[in-house]
């Protein structure tokens, strides 16, 4: 393959400039003094700080309280992505059978995309409404009194709920792209060599989709992990009290609401560092099993 | 081992548009059916009914003594190879090649001995592990027939199998898979929209146009008794060459020149006359004029291509008869000539 070149070394500089800014500005340059203030203790009045070495960091891990978020975290990154992708794939399969009216039943489920994470969330606050919301009244056909901010866990499971809500128009139109982009010949050819359509489902389909997978996997456990934000503010309704939170809703909560700086440094330092392993996990792991055409 | 009838099978799509019109035909067991058309004209479509991969419309479609209309395609005994091939690109080609019997609870050592047997027959052992993406366009396509050999099914479709291929390898496919389908006695039926690849491998040959059924017959009466028009001019490189002339008290003349051939058919007016370039002789004593304007050299032959009066003409000659451009006098064979419906392009 022949290889572009430029003859002058400045003008990629300059194209890439912008980039190497943006990240520079909003990434390098804030992980920088997380990673600084991370080993200080603040004055939560702003009057200095004292260098107190890794204490931020071993005082987390013997708390109780981050170990709880921490497992909460975990639970609702895997619910969510799970139930995100698993839903969504079941969708485009369907879809992706449907020939008439198809573009509007594609619309009517991308719609959910246009939504901003609070506004979802305020949403969500609107169905699990205590005396009013459709699926309060749902939940409590099944002797489930469901308690939106009060109740550990119908707070967590609206939060699940809402969030996949929200994922699943992207993961929906990636995975209906990825089907649709499988020859139609390989799948009548399936057809003839397979009686079952789950067979063909797992054995074909499946595998040939597995690159769109992968790459959705990882953004919707970046979403879970990070993205989620918005969602978790509105239906926690500000008050935090005995609600399940995520890692990085306790970074803000303590850098912002309990003014540790330090101890917040510490912990969205934590963060970088789980986000890297997780990419590197996934690129050496997942990735040399996939198959790409 | 089977034989295939479609009695009065229609397509009709969805949209209104009617794919096939009402046809009957029946495919004998073991025999070699080449369905062939310009594109459009409903070959695939009929294939992909006999496959099951199409509805049918209307009528009944029996493969052996079984009306299969409504069997699902893996339970039809078919196989069917693709123009692109259609291979699985995760699998390995043993996986390729094995992946129907697998579904059809054939035991794993027996998938192994006739992968194996498949493999050496299409000569592919070296390759058994390798992934479709690291083969040659040649060898997917033997990968595609070993996944429809191996099963030894009752019939055999293939689908423009050969039209992803370049020129030499599919003269060269063109026969292994017309050796293959004799040694095995499998029934097939091949959708083409070339006609040479109709002509050399087929027993017999199916012309399709518009959706219906032109002509039914082997490949030598396609070529030598074309049933219209449009079957003439389709089949064969050159095409027949067609021109108006008329017949008159039972003489048939192009315009202005003596009686070429005395018409059996108690028929008079005008028509269209049909003659295969390589029946005309250049000969001077000739009673037609001939306009040369191209010479087109074959090796083994020669194409003059011109004009009678106004009309297109071709004629082919041997590589050692000597020609030149401009006016010269054709020969044409009375045996040779055949002559249709000016209108309909049906054979009188």
């Amino acid at each position: 393959m022949k290889r572009a070149g430029f003859d002058n070394i400045w003008l990629p500089v300059a194209l890439l400039l912008p980039q190497l800014m943006i990240i520079a500005i909003f990434f390098y340059w804030p992980a920088g003094w997380a990673l600084q203030s991370s080993f200080y203790l603040q004055d939560p009045f702003g009057f200095g700080s004292t260098f107190v070495g890794g204490e931020n960091y071993t005082s987390l891990v013997g708390n109780d309280q981050y170990k709880r978020v921490a497992g909460f975290t975990i639970i609702y990154s895997v619910l969510v992505t799970f139930f995100s992708l698993a839903i969504a794939l079941l969708l485009a399969v369907k879809a992706d059978k449907v020939i008439r009216g198809a573009k509007t039943y594609r619309t009517l489920l991308m719609w959910v995309y246009a939504i901003a994470p609070p506004v979802a969330g305020f949403m969500g606050i609107l169905f699990f409404d205590q005396s009013t919301g459709p699926l309060t009244k749902f939940f409590q056909m099944f002797g489930w009194d469901f308690k939106l901010g009060v109740d550990y866990n119908a707070t967590a499971t609206a939060m699940v709920i809402v969030a996949v809500w929200k994922q699943i128009p992207v993961n929906f139109i990636f995975f209906l792209s990825g089907l649709q982009s499988i020859p139609r010949s390989v799948r009548e050819a399936t057809m003839i060599d397979n009686r079952s359509a789950t067979g063909r489902f797992w054995q074909v389909t499946f595998p040939l989709l597995a690159p769109t997978a992968f790459f959705l996997l990882i953004i919707n456990i970046t979403y879970a992990l990070f993205d989620t934000f918005g969602i978790i503010d509105a239906l926690m309704k500000g008050e935090p009290g005995n609600n399940p939170m995520t890692l990085v809703y306790k970074v803000y909560l303590d850098g912002f609401r309990g003014n540790d700086l330090g101890g917040s440094s510490a912990q969205s330092v934590i963060l970088m560092v789980l986000v890297l392993l997780l990419t590197v996990f996934q690129f050496r792991l997942v990735e040399r099993r996939i198959h790409y055409t | 081992m089977a034989q295939v009838s479609l009695e009065g099978i229609r397509k009709v799509y969805p949209n209104g548009f009617q794919a096939v019109q009402t046809t009957s035909f029946t495919i004998q067991d073991g025999e070699f059916v080449v369905l062939v058309g310009p594109s459009g004209c409903g070959k695939s479509t009929l294939l992909r009914m006999i496959a099951g991969l199409e509805e049918i419309t209307e009528g009944e479609l029996k493969i052996g003594d079984r009306v299969v209309n409504d069997v699902d395609p893996a339970d039809r005994d078919i196989a069917m190879v693709f123009q692109n091939y259609a291979l699985y690109p995760h699998m390995t080609v043993r996986k390729n090649i094995g992946y129907g019997l697998k579904n059809r609870g054939t035991p794993a050592s027996e998938i192994a001995a006739k992968v194996e047997d498949a493999a050496r027959m299409l000569n592919l052992t070296e390759y058994l592990d390798r992934k479709p993406a690291q083969l040659s366009g040649g060898q997917r396509q033997r990968v595609a027939m070993g996944r429809a050999v191996v099963r030894d099914p009752a019939l055999f479709l293939f689908d423009e199998p050969l039209s992803n291929l370049d020129a030499k390898l599919r003269n060269q496919m063109r026969i292994e898979i017309k050796a293959l389908q004799r040694r095995l006695g499998t029934t097939a039926v091949y959708v083409t929209h070339d006609q040479v690849e109709a002509m050399t491998m087929a027993d017999r040959i199916i012309v399709l146009n518009a959706g219906r059924i032109e002509q039914i017959g082997t490949p030598s009466e396609i070529y030598h008794n074309p049933a219209s028009t449009f079957v003439a001019s389709f089949m064969g490189a050159p095409p027949m060459n067609l021109i108006r002339a008329e017949v008159d008290q039972k003489q048939v003349k192009i315009n202005g020149y003596d009686a070429l051939m005395v018409a059996s058919e108690a028929f008079s007016g005008p028509i269209t006359m049909g003659i295969r370039p390589e029946d005309v002789e250049l000969d001077a004593q000739g009673q037609v004029k001939f306009h040369v304007d191209i010479l087109e050299e074959l090796g083994a032959h020669r194409l003059l291509h011109g004009r009678i009066d106004d009309q297109p003409f071709s004629v082919m000659i041997g590589k050692e008869d000597t020609a030149h451009t401009g006016e010269t006098r054709i020969k044409l064979k009375p045996e040779a000539l055949r002559l249709f419906d000016k209108d309909t392009g049906l054979r009188l």
